[in-house]
């Protein structure tokens, strides 16, 4: 067959496949095969923890869906109904459409229960996946040049997560909620100079007030996810313009990546992912009671017990609220003006965290002079004192999370809650600053040995026998055999 | 073209994974008969475990399938040419060149730039003035509450009280007649024993017959102080642990509190029930920046 008879033949074939026809249609009119086939054959560098930020996206993914699911039924209104709905013991009770409705969906809305957790759930696994996601990205290395602006936009997200979460469990109006909010007006209130303007223009007057259900609405399910999907699409985007980071390994230089091509086989694993992601939701939203808020009652400002103990907001919310407990009771009074106690635990500290988390990339280079843009990460122990810090700061606000349990521990141990936060007030500096020394010199230990903590040395141990001969033990990890130097791809075929 | 991809056939499992597609067929059977399970206990009236299960069946059947398909076709790792992020500094030059210019251009306009800049910062300040219909002036709303001289002590049903409607030791919320819901009124009336209470000063007749009133809202961020503590005389607030000391004009003892509740100059009238004397003389809640 001549090469000419050849190519009609295989356009005849083309032009019968509906698929190729669909694609040519639209390549045709936006040219987008150039882009497309450089795309498909992308490098993505393979370690599980590069996942983990996938898991953060794939959450937001099942919030998204879960989420528009729950405004169909969700009433964000505070006007005041009486509870009718087949839940008995709160039967005949007046509480606002918020919470009667999240009621309904609870207890009516036929999968609307399993919905709302998985959204509570996800929300919960979303943020956690963020934070993770950022210590990985600290621990090596992976905010240095070139990457500075994509930790901006990557910590943004995470101020965004935060926030939205506790928009979202506030809209409940139950009991837990209000006081939640109660806590929040009550912070903005702590601002210095402009915390009263602040607080009643954001909440709407003085608490409690019946404004801001609507208007956490609109932030929760417009505002908020409309920030966080565009600054997630500039994410991927700069993740895909500078390639992402990969271990140093064999093979492996700052000048070329290692890894799976993005189709199939990156895909095929993302995929996989995202359903492994969001199976384990569904069971967690199925089986896994979060947030009952039928056990909690309505929020009413006058009722006997308008705030229990064991009052824990949702985790991430946790190290303020514990920052609020353990703070000593100090304030500022001057010139006939007040920075009231819980200015520094709940505007200070979350200023500072997240001031720090921001400007890293550009302390650690004035610090160390590293200018150089780097694609190989760092092992934790090649960086003794940004691990050690790191370590020290998860420690510090580990502690914090704990402290907002502080009467919950009380019960467990039956110690007195004071005595539970005078320790914590001592923990709270000395574990941080042991951490912070521990974690250096074991970092520095390790570099020197250059062992891995928990896995034999790849190449065994060489043990020397009774008879006075040497043998190996132990290599199961081979060296890795060399690998091929880089050749250009074949021509591209007609 | 960006040169990408050469396979380096290394690293990769050896040989090829052994055919699993038994286990990915059942995988996504599993899956189907979870999701037409699903969809069964739906029409009959849902349950919320079994949907969490099924769905999560559903789900992971398909993954756990996925993951054995991505193994399949899993051909170990290729390494591809980084390539340079920066332009060339030809591109970078033509790109300022080109904006510095025409911003050139532009600046040796001086006085229109100025009139520019000036009405767009006009347009700007007049985009924030609706921020300010958000909600109303603070005014004076933080230091009074609904508190005046003369009105009567209600409990939450509406029910007047008298020095004696508590026993010694008893305490209960109450608010302004006529203003059960006045979120920020509300009072801890608590009774003490004859002599117990150690007023300060200026405050001798604030408590007829032993009986305290001290606002509900703890100083700290607002939560209601509702736990008294008898033995101890001790208001706690179930919130950040706040302790207040009841005979000792409810200062703070432990916790994040930075100041006193503060009380409410009771008084009886001619009817021989429970009244403010007046509103309190402090804000109530917690501090902010006009606070003295």
């Amino acid at each position: 067959m001549s090469p000419r008879r050849k190519q009609e033949r295989r356009r005849a074939h083309r032009r019968a496949n509906p698929v190729d026809r669909a694609y040519r249609f639209v390549d045709d009119r936006l040219g987008i095969s150039h882009f497309t086939r450089k795309a498909l054959t992308k490098i993505f560098p393979d370690h599980w923890s590069f996942m983990i930020g996938e898991i953060a996206m794939y959450c937001l993914v099942i919030l998204i869906v879960t989420g528009i699911y729950l405004t169909f039924f969700f009433v964000p209104a505070t006007k005041e109904v009486i509870y009718n709905g087949p839940y008995a013991p709160l039967r005949g009770v007046e509480m606002s459409q918020a919470y009667a409705s999240s009621l309904d969906i609870s207890f009516q809305v036929r999968a609307g229960m399993v919905m709302r957790q998985m959204h509570h759930w996800a929300a919960l696994v979303f943020v956690a996946a963020i934070v993770v996601h950022l210590c990985r990205v600290f621990f090596t290395g992976a905010f240095r040049r070139p990457r500075e602006l994509n930790w901006i936009v990557g910590v943004t997200l995470l101020v965004l997560a935060i926030g939205n979460g506790f928009l979202g469990y506030s809209l409940l109006d139950d009991l837990l909620s209000g006081t939640g909010v109660r806590v929040g007006y009550s912070i903005a209130l702590a601002i210095p100079v402009a915390g009263t303007w602040i607080a009643f223009l954001f909440f709407g007057g003085e608490f409690p007030n019946t404004e801001f259900i609507t208007r956490f609405f609109v932030l929760h399910v417009l505002i908020v996810p409309a920030l966080i999907i565009a600054l997630l699409t500039v994410h991927l985007a700069m993740v895909w313009r500078q390639k992402h980071t990969q271990f140093k390994g064999a093979g492996r230089s700052e000048g070329n990546i290692v890894g799976s091509r993005l189709w199939p086989q990156y895909a095929a694993k993302s995929a996989a992912l995202f359903l492994l992601v969001a199976a384990v939701l569904a069971l967690l939203g199925g089986l896994a009671q979060i947030n009952p808020i039928w056990l909690y009652g309505p929020y009413k400002a006058t009722q006997a017990a308008a705030a229990t103990s064991g009052s824990q907001p949702d985790w991430y919310m946790g190290w303020v609220d514990g920052a609020l407990r353990i703070m000593p009771a100090w304030e500022i009074r001057a010139f006939g003006h007040t920075v009231a106690n819980p200015f520094f635990p709940g505007v200070l500290m979350p200023g500072i965290t997240f001031g720090a988390l921001y400007a890293w990339p550009f302390l650690e280079r004035r610090f160390t002079g590293d200018r150089e843009p780097h694609n190989l990460l760092d092992r934790p122990r090649d960086a003794p004192l940004r691990t050690a810090l790191g370590a020290a700061t998860l420690a510090f606000y580990g502690i914090l999370l704990l402290a907002g349990g502080n009467d919950i521990l009380a019960g467990i141990f039956r110690i007195a809650p004071e005595v539970i936060t005078n320790a914590f007030r001592v923990i709270i500096g000395a574990v941080p600053l042991a951490v912070f020394f521990v974690t250096r010199n074991v970092c520095r230990g390790l570099a020197r040995d250059d062992l891995h903590p928990t896995e034999p040395p790849p190449g065994g141990l060489i043990v020397r026998t009774a008879t006075g001969g040497f043998e190996t033990v132990g290599a199961e990890h081979p060296s890795p055999p060399p690998v091929e130097a880089w050749k250009p791809p074949p021509p591209p075929g007609p | 073209m960006e040169p990408e991809t050469t396979p380096s056939a290394t690293d990769g499992p050896a040989g090829a994974p052994p055919p699993n597609d038994r286990r990915i067929a059942i995988a996504f059977l599993a899956s189907t008969a979870a999701a037409l399970g699903l969809a069964g206990v739906y029409v009959a009236g849902g349950q919320p475990q079994a949907e969490g299960a099924l769905l999560f069946v559903a789900l992971g059947g398909l993954g756990v399938g996925a993951v054995q398909w991505a193994r399949q076709i899993d051909d170990g790792p290729v390494t591809g040419d980084r390539g340079e992020l920066a332009g060339s500094d030809d591109d970078q030059a033509a790109v300022v060149g080109e904006v510095g210019d025409d911003a050139g251009a532009i600046g040796r306009r001086k006085l229109l730039v100025r009139l520019l800049l000036g009405a767009l910062g006009a347009l700007g300040l007049a985009a924030l003035f609706p921020i300010r219909s958000l909600g109303p002036s603070p005014g004076r709303s933080l230091q009074r509450t609904a508190w005046r001289a003369g009105r009567r002590l209600v409990d939450s049903d509406g029910r007047l009280m008298r020095p004696d409607t508590l026993s010694v030791g008893g305490t209960i919320t109450v608010f302004p007649e006529g203003a059960t819901q006045a979120g920020d009124s509300q009072v801890v009336l608590i009774r003490l024993a004859p002599g117990r209470n150690r007023p300060r000063r200026g405050r001798e007749t604030w408590a007829p017959e032993g009986n305290v009133g001290y606002s509900k809202i703890c100083t700290h961020v607002g939560c209601p102080v509702g736990l008294y503590q008898e033995d101890t005389h001790e208001l706690v607030c179930p919130c950040h642990q706040s302790t207040f000391d009841v005979v000792d004009g409810a200062r703070p003892r432990f916790g994040p509190a930075t100041r006193a509740l503060p009380q409410l100059p009771l008084g009886v009238d001619g009817d021989g029930f429970l009244v403010a004397q007046r509103d309190f003389t402090e804000p109530v809640g917690p501090g902010f920046w006009n606070r003295a």
